[in-house]
């Protein structure tokens, strides 16, 4: 049985009522301009205060929980790094039964989860699959920082092509990075739920309201978040917010949805800039030879060809084109 | 040997719980900063970008709708200088 | 009424558990655990009973699943064998460090490798150290009876901790045995609702799992040893209640054969039935033996241990685990730590017997009785049964 569930009454955000409760408080331990945790902040203000979270372990955690302080303003739980899919499964089904039987009061809160790239792509890819196969009506969304930062920059299966980390450093027969990103996305949607989708905190209204695309789905959403981290990518902090629109720009992390298995890109570009305007800001490319730089080009190019086939074939393209930006 | 800890076992909340939701407010993260943000009223469009943008959720509209850092928790990441459309933030030295 | 019916003890632990009425049961098949989730599903499916169960895709996610639920509140459910109770390992440290009272069958079965499937304890003798409270079955009825009395321990407010019951895997879980059933209403008359003294709800948001730093760490730790400590004392309670209701009294440690008999042999788990009737045969040939057999392992219950062997100038201790490279099995070892600087410690022979389903007859317990008596235990430890060479 498909999940297929209808989102259409979602209810959406404009400019005019962009929510501002964020459900995690400032005097959090993050680095300065870390924009993991304004996406995180930032998806907490779509779905409001009526959920609980599970987080995996990682920077998330560790910035908003160093007993004894907390910066969550809802319930929150903790367990360890590869579960949270797990956890917030036990969690929801809790819900569910406890209200069943009467055992609880208030509305029915979402079930939210936290984790890294490496808590999902990697480790936790497992209990991820798990949660989506059996349809547990909860968000799962991964922070992609595009590597262990919290442990200090070790690559993922997330960490782009060509990306110099503390595990795929460069040098004289290495590259960076072997691997060509993982697409978790698209092994969400894989698992035919009723709703997936990639954001970037850098087009806010187009994050809070996939947000809530997810918080109108009667089974699992699963929302992958292109997060900068300044520290582990070597740019500029103030630039952090703007790097995730370069990334959808030039094609390297483009922005679409996955409602119902119905493939919708929900950021066009009339005018995309080539990867280099992006990779060149980054320390963490500046290893790469043009010949580099070109190779990631056409695959990236080749991914965003492929990602145009699954809209037009599964139904998503739209008549009229969409508006730029 | 027992000035280290924090608190007597005996007064933990269950499994070691924080009960004070939000309590990390404590922490005043402005003393991380090098640079401040100062908000130019006369340029700014009252558009709250700059609100949407912080990582340390820390600006706020003021009673005459202009938007402010707390400088309290701002790490001076500078993210709201750069996204503000009008130019209205400007990053310098914090004034102690 | 209760009922006196014959059953396979899985199902008869499935039927306690249903008993109880949990929340959520969250499992993975293993052998040789399988019939009992698998009994739970059918009753599940067929509004026998009204849970969820979640079918989760490994032993890591079924414990995991479970703190999730039973940090919301829902009386939480779930059982395991070796592999996967290893599998469960990192987390199985922080059921009790976040004071969830889930409960847990472990149809005991050795460890691999090689791979087997049979029944020892070296899957449980891995998690001595997990802070749970464990407790060993050794027989149908036990298996139904404790794993009832599971749940009103670890839920009780002054416990707040889960538990493991244990059992042996085919040994015990595939036997078919004269169970005595109780019906709901008994069960509903003995095991309140559960009410859960902190949980994830936005009424009352609070942050559960916090970064345990240096300045912490250690009084968490002491705070839920402290709990298991005190748990003794509520597992006797129980128990003791248990007897009330039903007539069946369950002591933690109990002491049978010959009264005042100068060597004991030390068991847990159901090969101390083999022993049992080992001892009652040479009880009936003259010889001056009894049995002590260990029910609740975690909290080591040692008043009542060295209560239960006062007098003894010997104690064969069988341990069905093998602690390699370590000075003797895991019971003996804790045995002897019990007994150390004492003037009346025993002297202790260890019998390390029984691995990998290795069948131990009422004859060799007998054969092992003589050999102590005859002072032919002289090692540390003396693995039973090993085909060798030498």
């Amino acid at each position: 049985m498909r999940n297929e569930t209808d989102l259409s009454g979602y209810e959406k955000i404009t400019a005019k009522t962009i929510p501002t409760e964020c459900m995690i408080s400032s005097g959090h331990r993050a680095c300065q301009g870390c924009v993991e945790i304004l996406a995180m902040g930032m998806v907490t203000k779509a779905t409001g205060s009526n959920i609980i979270v599970a987080n995996a372990t990682g920077c998330m955690e560790i910035v908003t929980s160093p007993y004894p302080q907390s910066a969550w303003k809802v319930p929150w739980i903790h367990v360890a790094f590869e579960n949270t899919a797990a956890v917030a499964s036990g969690i929801e089904a809790a819900l569910k039964v406890l209200e069943r039987k009467g055992k609880r009061k208030g509305p029915l809160p979402k079930v939210i989860a936290f984790a890294g790239d490496g808590a999902t792509a990697d480790i936790g890819l497992q209990s991820l699959s798990g949660a989506l196969e059996r349809g547990h009506e909860l968000i799962y969304v991964c922070l992609d920082n595009e590597a262990y930062m919290n442990t200090g920059v070790q690559r993922s299966s997330s960490t782009p092509f060509g990306a110099m980390t503390t595990t795929s450093p460069p040098g004289k027969v290495s590259k960076g990075q072997y691997s060509w990103k993982k697409n978790v996305a698209a092994i969400a949607a894989a698992h035919n739920v009723p709703y997936v989708a990639t954001a970037c905190p850098g087009y806010h209204m187009d994050l809070m309201n996939k947000v809530r695309k997810a918080m109108a789905a009667k089974g699992p959403a699963y929302l992958h978040v292109f997060a900068t981290c300044p520290t582990g990518w070597g740019c500029k902090p103030e630039m952090g917010v703007e790097l995730g629109r370069m990334a959808a720009k030039c094609g390297v992390f483009p922005l679409y949805e996955v409602e119902n298995g119905v493939w919708r890109i929900t950021k066009k570009f009339k005018k995309p800039i080539p990867v280099l305007d992006y990779l060149k800001v980054q320390r963490r490319f500046r290893h790469l030879a043009p010949e580099d730089v070109e190779d990631i080009q056409a695959r990236v190019d080749k991914e965003y060809a492929r990602l145009e086939a699954l809209e037009a074939m599964s139904g998503g393209a739209p008549k009229d084109k969409d508006d730029d930006e | 040997m027992a000035e280290r800890a924090l608190v007597a076992w005996e007064d933990l909340a269950l499994g070691c719980a924080v009960l004070e939701a939000g309590n990390a407010a404590k922490l005043k993260t402005g003393d991380w900063k090098s640079m401040a943000p100062t908000v130019d009223e006369e340029k700014c469009i009252k558009c709250g970008l700059c609100m949407i943008y912080c990582p340390e959720f820390c600006i706020s509209e003021n009673a005459e709708g202009f938007f402010h850092a707390d400088l309290n928790y701002c790490k001076g990441c500078g993210i709201c200088a750069y996204e503000c459309p009008k130019d209205a933030i400007t990053m310098g030295k914090e004034e102690k | 009424m209760s009922k006196r019916i014959g059953t396979e003890v899985s199902l008869a632990v499935a039927e306690a558990v249903r008993l109880c009425n949990p929340d959520v049961v969250s499992a993975y098949p293993i052998t040789p655990q399988t019939h009992i989730v698998e009994e739970l599903s059918h009753y599940v499916a067929n509004d026998e009973l009204d849970a969820a169960f979640i079918p989760v895709e490994s032993e890591h996610s079924a414990m995991s699943a479970a703190l999730g639920s039973s940090a919301t509140g829902a009386r939480t459910y779930t059982a395991t064998s070796a592999q996967g109770l290893a599998l469960m390992h990192e987390i199985l440290f922080i059921a009790p460090a976040m004071r969830l009272p889930v409960v847990m069958t472990i149809a005991n079965r050795a460890m691999s490798g090689p791979i087997s499937i049979w029944n020892d304890h070296s899957d449980i003798m891995s998690e001595r150290d997990v802070g749970w409270i464990q407790i060993f079955c050794e027989n149908g009825q036990e298996a139904f009876d404790l794993s009832i009395c599971a749940f009103k321990i670890a839920e009780d407010k002054r416990v707040l901790l889960p538990m493991g019951v244990n059992l042996d895997g085919f040994m015990l879980s595939h036997m078919i045995e004269p169970i005595e059933v109780m019906d709901q209403a008994e069960v509903d008359k003995f095991l309140p609702d559960y009410h859960p003294q902190l949980i994830l709800d936005p009424s009352d948001p609070v942050t559960m799992g916090p970064v345990g730093v240096p300045e912490v760490y250690l009084e968490a730790k002491v705070q839920y040893e402290q709990a298991l400590l005190n748990s003794r004392p509520v597992v006797k309670e129980v128990l003791a209640d248990w007897a009330k209701h039903t007539g069946r009294e369950y002591k933690v440690v109990e002491r049978n054969g010959k009264p005042d008999a100068k060597i004991l042999y030390v068991t847990m788990g159901s090969l101390g039935e083999s022993v049992m009737s080992a001892v009652d045969s040479l009880v009936e040939q003259g010889e001056d033996v009894g049995q002590v057999r260990l029910r609740l392992w975690r909290p080591f219950p040692e008043q009542e241990f060295m209560d239960a062997v006062a007098g003894a100038d010997k104690l064969i201790v069988i341990d069905r685990a093998l602690s390699p490279g370590g000075v003797c099995g895991p019971v003996a070892t804790e045995i002897k730590s019990l007994f150390y600087g004492r003037d009346d410690a025993p002297e202790i022979n260890n019998v390390i017997a029984g691995i990998g389903g290795r069948d131990v007859s009422v004859n060799e317990f007998q054969d092992i009785y003589a050999l102590s008596k005859a002072g032919g235990i002289k090692e540390n430890y003396l693995t039973w049964g090993v085909k060798s060479n030498a």
